[in-house]
């Protein structure tokens, strides 16, 4: 193929599809103006987090757990104190406030995850202290020299296999390796008509397994930061984080310290694609500041950014689709394991976009799923490029390909058939709108030279939807599979719930949530609640703590 | 030995910004001494164009040529509040807050106009090159420079705006999943096509012809760049990376970019790509946002055109040649469905 | 730490600097000289982002001690274009050939020395030249495109 790339033209507009929603007369939107950023791109100048140079930098490099579960008996760091280079070696001890959660900061979940670890690791390559030197080469000498006496642990890292009884428990607070949905289950439900009844009526019963493997974000540059003491108390940090204020309140959280005394530069950065919202660099970063006084960088290399970053997680789906003989699927239902490895970062709302997002593009009468997030002693995933929805999006349309090929329908024309038109209720309970997935089918059928039907060519996003399509189902089967007591709430979005009273000025924040849920799950006798760690919750924003 | 060809096919729709809302996103906008405006905000460009499509956006709002327009981010002294740049929000959530911030903006530089042309601010327009003038009248016009210089200088205006947008939080149902996620959805179709060596069990895709429908494409090449890029990250995905290829065991896990296979400059797939615009209600100008999605069709297609091209179904990503060689022992050869 | 003196030429100018034990060139032209414009991808000589040309050679600065540049020549992306751009990135604006611009600077170093070495290169062999730099951003082929349209003379070289 080389040689031919560039050839012929590689893409078109195509201007005639929706030409009447539009109107193409703008001065500046829509035209294919340079970037702003270009210059500095070409030149070298752009200036990335690690393109500010200070002199006496100090570097930060940890130490890490080659184990995938462990106690963590003693460290000894004397050996490396006296290594050349060595300025100050972090634990979890100076750590102010040394647990949270990253999405805390939506008040969603529990804290869960050190900064450094204290007592105990949960996947290979968690931080257990943090080295402080004039270089990264005697940083990592010094690395080199600690001594932990680890008690290996037995672990688990296999989603079906960590919420089976008697699987080794990731985290105390989750015992069944389960993250709690709303206090209520141990999985995020959808709900929609009757599958079962539908597979009952359907010609054929079609299932499959889908396997997504960890994936690396894999940006050019490298996570990191570098922290410097400011004027009157406060630290400037510049940092690759995909998210300025997120990255800001997690380290006012953690560090006990007003954000008023936080300055945060960043804004051009080398690639994130998901890989840079975690933010683990800027804590630790200007913690090693504050203790000495001096400008600190944290940054990843290569190894740690494929290895100890946060990837985007593995997803197991089990799909069971009821198909008519004419194409039309009357019910689908869904199992979905989301492996969050050792902590829960950005899992759990992972899968709750992803619940959003079934059945996928389609409008199918009969839609159920189960799907967990499921905690594994491995490093713990977040966020990538299709966030939620390029798992299970890859397994609907393998799966997609199977009902085709059982019944004997072009690929193509089964989704035009069962695609989605504006007005279709979706299975979350809303109406949609604003559809396109018809004409996209269309469009690569014409480009690929595949004959469609003249129906599936007459076929509109804009038409034939609503109507029937638009009526919620007569009845929708609901059940209390996966109820867990004794949990209390801990995430937003518990409906029904009253808002629990909050101090202050929370009060009349318009998004103050619930954080606990106010009556005990139905029908169970209150048990020991689990110990609840984090009680305390940060919001980025409302912008303060409450219980 | 045989080298086989195959066709697969997917479709999908993505949803545009953070699912359940909550993620509000500010900008404030003020004009310089000489008419030309800054842009303040704390949204990150990591290569998706933040700074450009705002700058794109503030210009439009204006009413005043981009070469005006500077967007100045990310600093938290000066820029205000932003969730940040993730879940394809980018574009949609900050876009608007800029569209908010540049209205109020261009109120007030359409004030001053109108005082020193001693008309009514209702009855002016711009003309998007730098001048201001009466509706209907060109000649009866003043420059954006003339009218900053005269609010700043000489009538003690500031010409600024603040914007915000927020999609109020969404409640989720526990035992139905009842919610309201996002407010929009961008949509694409993928066709590839595949050769796959019966011997070496390789997968080579040969060709990838697409439709994207991203609302309006705000700038049509740096949509370009987003479904490009995006779509060789999804051929990626779909046959070579992994940090843990033999999941779930940890082992063999790569550390270096010898071990982390890409495909390199020599491994590309002509894509022919079409664009579709059907503008959303509540995006910036009709724009969604095409960065996230764009991969995603890819992944199914691959597998599906494996399929068509030798009959064994991959159901585990990546597709590597061990994985495929033992799907065609299994199958006792390759079996061509050519369903395409 | 012993501190050594090192002189040598960059982009044209006499510079010297001290470099320590076992620092690599990416390291002191970065920190010792201030020419941010090769960057730190890997330090594991796999990604091309810190490419510089070495008496007109492509080189990985992660790679190279810095006491080994001792009275050679250096080329970085910093020097390509002062008052006007290098016809290279002027193709690199006009392609859009860079996104988050993190690989561009090494990229646009092997580009200049395969264009010093062949100043007419097919495809196939700018493909070749830019197989040691990663971009993770364009998918590749705009940069291809960018650095064929210098090459074909559709720009100066």
């Amino acid at each position: 193929m080389s040689g031919t790339l560039t050839d012929q033209p590689m893409i078109d507009f195509r201007k005639e599809f929706f030409a009447d929603e539009r109107d193409d007369n703008l001065n500046e939107v829509g035209k294919p103006t340079r970037r702003q950023d270009i210059t500095g791109h070409v030149t070298g100048r752009s200036p990335f987090y690690d393109d500010h140079l200070f002199e006496g930098l100090l570097h930060i490099r940890c130490v890490r757990s080659p184990h995938h579960a462990a106690r963590v008996r003693r460290i000894d760091l004397s050996a490396a104190e006296r290594m050349p280079g060595v300025v100050r070696i972090l634990t979890g001890k100076d750590v102010p406030r040394n647990l949270n959660t990253l999405l805390s900061l939506l008040d969603f979940g529990i804290d869960d995850e050190p900064v450094i670890s204290t007592d105990r690791v949960r996947y290979r390559g968690e931080p257990v202290a943090a080295i402080i030197a004039t270089s990264e080469a005697r940083a990592r000498d010094a690395v080199a020299k600690v001594v932990v006496d680890w008690e290996p642990l037995p672990h688990v890292l296999d989603v079906e296999e960590a919420i089976k009884p008697g699987a080794p428990v990731v985290l105390d607070i989750y015992p069944s390796n389960k993250f709690i949905y709303h206090g209520k289950y141990d999985h995020q439900k959808l709900r929609y008509g009757d599958v079962e009844a539908a597979f009952r009526q359907a010609d054929h019963v079609i299932e499959g397994r889908y396997q997504m493997s960890p994936i690396e974000q894999a940006p050019i540059e490298t996570c990191g930061a570098i922290a410097t003491p400011e004027q009157n108390g406060r630290y400037a940090c510049y940092s690759a984080t995909q998210a300025l204020f997120f990255s800001l309140a997690v380290s006012s959280k953690v560090l006990e310290m007003p954000s008023s005394r936080l300055h945060f530069i960043g804004g051009t950065v080398g690639g994130g694609f998901g890989g840079k919202v975690d933010s683990i660099h800027e804590p630790l970063a200007i913690l090693g500041a504050m203790l000495t006084g001096r400008p600190c960088k944290c940054m990843w290399d290569r190894e740690e950014e494929m290895q100890v970053g946060a990837p985007r997680g593995a997803e197991r789906w089990y799909i069971k689709d009821g198909v008519m003989r004419d194409g039309r699927i009357i019910a689908r239902s869904f199992t979905g394991y989301f492996d969050s490895g050792a902590y829960t970062r950005l899992s759990s709302y992972a899968i709750i976009k992803g619940v959003g997002h079934l059945p996928g593009p389609y409008t199918i009468p009969n839609v159920s799923a189960n799907v967990y997030c499921v905690y594994t002693n491995r490093t713990p995933a977040t966020a990538m490029r299709g966030f939620g929805i390029t798992g299970v999006d890859f397994a609907i349309e393998a799966h997609m390909d199977k009902v085709a090929d059982t019944v004997g329908l072009n690929p193509i024309e089964l989704r035009i058939l069962n695609a989605y038109r504006d007005g279709d209720m979706k299975a979350h309970r809303r109406l949609a709108k604003n559809c396109a997935l018809i004409e996209c089918c269309q469009v690569v059928a014409e480009k690929a030279g595949v004959k469609l039907s003249p129906a599936m060519l007459a076929a509109s996003s804009r038409k034939d939807g609503g109507g029937e399509r638009a009526r919620l189902p007569i009845s929708t089967v609901t059940d209390e599979h996966g109820l867990v007591r004794g949990f209390q709430g801990g995430s937003y979005g518990r409906k029904g719930a009253k808002p629990a009273p909050l101090s202050g000025i929370s009060q009349t924040m318009p998004l103050a949530t619930p954080t606990a849920s106010q009556s005990p799950p139905p029908a169970a006798a209150p048990q020991q609640p689990p110990p609840r760690v984090g009680s305390m919750r940060f919001s980025s924003i409302s912008g303060f703590r409450r219980r | 030995m045989a080298l086989h060809r195959g066709r697969g096919f997917a479709a999908i729709n993505y949803p545009i910004g953070m699912n359940l809302g909550g993620d509000p996103s500010q900008a404030l906008i003020h004009s310089n001494p000489d008419g030309k405006f800054t842009v303040a905000l704390s949204a990150i460009d990591l290569g998706q164009g933040m700074k450009s499509v705002t700058r794109q956006i503030a210009a439009e709002t204006l009413g005043v040529p981009v070469t005006d327009v500077y967007v100045d981010t990310a600093d938290s002294d000066t820029g205000p509040h932003d969730m940040g740049s993730f879940a394809s929000r980018g574009t949609h959530r900050m876009g608007n807050a800029v569209i908010m911030a540049a209205k109020e903006a261009r109120a007030v530089m359409l004030e001053a106009a109108a005082e020193e042309l001693e008309v009514d601010a209702t009855d002016l327009v711009t003309d998007g090159r730098g001048n201001i003038h009466v509706r209907g009248a060109p000649g009866r016009s003043i420059t954006t420079m003339a009218a900053a210089q005269a609010a700043q200088f000489k009538q003690g205006r500031t010409i600024a705006g603040r914007g915000i947008f927020l999609i109020p939080l969404s409640e989720v149902d526990p035992d139905t999943g009842e919610m309201t996620p996002v407010s929009t959805f961008a949509h694409a179709a993928m066709l590839v096509e595949v050769e796959v060596d019966d011997e070496t069990g390789e997968v080579t895709v040969t060709d990838m012809k697409s439709a994207y429908e991203v609302g309006r494409a705000l700038n049509p090449r740096l949509v370009e760049q987003q479904l490009r890029g995006g779509a060789w990250m999804g051929m990626s995905h779909a046959a070579w990376e992994t940090t843990e290829p033999y999941y779930p065991a940890r082992d063999h896990g790569p550390v270096d970019f010898n071990t982390y296979l890409m495909p390199g400059p020599g491994d590309l797939a002509p894509h022919h790509i079409s664009v579709l615009e059907r503008p959303a209600e509540d995006g910036p100008y009709g724009g969604k946002g095409p960065g996230e999605m764009c991969a995603n069709p890819v992944l199914p297609a691959v597998v599906n055109a494996v399929y068509d091209a030798v009959g064994v179904r991959i159901d585990e990503l990546p597709v590597t040649p061990e994985k495929v060689l033992r799907g065609l022992r299994a199958l006792g050869g390759a079996k061509p469905r050519r369903r395409l | 730490m012993a501190l050594k003196p090192v002189t040598f030429i960059l982009n044209g100018e006499p510079k010297a600097a001290f470099t320590e034990d076992g620092q690599n060139l990416l390291d002191m032209l970065r920190r010792g000289v201030g020419d941010l414009s090769p960057k730190y991808g890997c330090a594991q000589g796999s990604c091309g982002a810190c490419t510089v040309l070495i008496n007109g050679d492509p080189q990985l600065a992660c790679l190279v001690l810095a006491e080994a540049v001792e009275g050679q020549n250096l080329e970085t992306a910093a020097g390509l274009g002062h008052a006007t751009l290098h016809p290279l990135q002027e193709a690199f604006m006009q392609r859009f050939a860079a996104q988050c611009g993190y690989c561009t600077p090494g990229m646009l170093m092997s580009a200049k020395a395969l264009l010093n070495a062949n100043p007419r290169p097919t495809r196939d062999q700018v493909i070749e030249a830019i197989s040691g730099n990663l971009c993770r951003c364009t998918g590749y082929d705009p940069i291809i495109a960018a650095i064929l349209d210098v090459a074909e003379g559709r720009r100066a070289p």
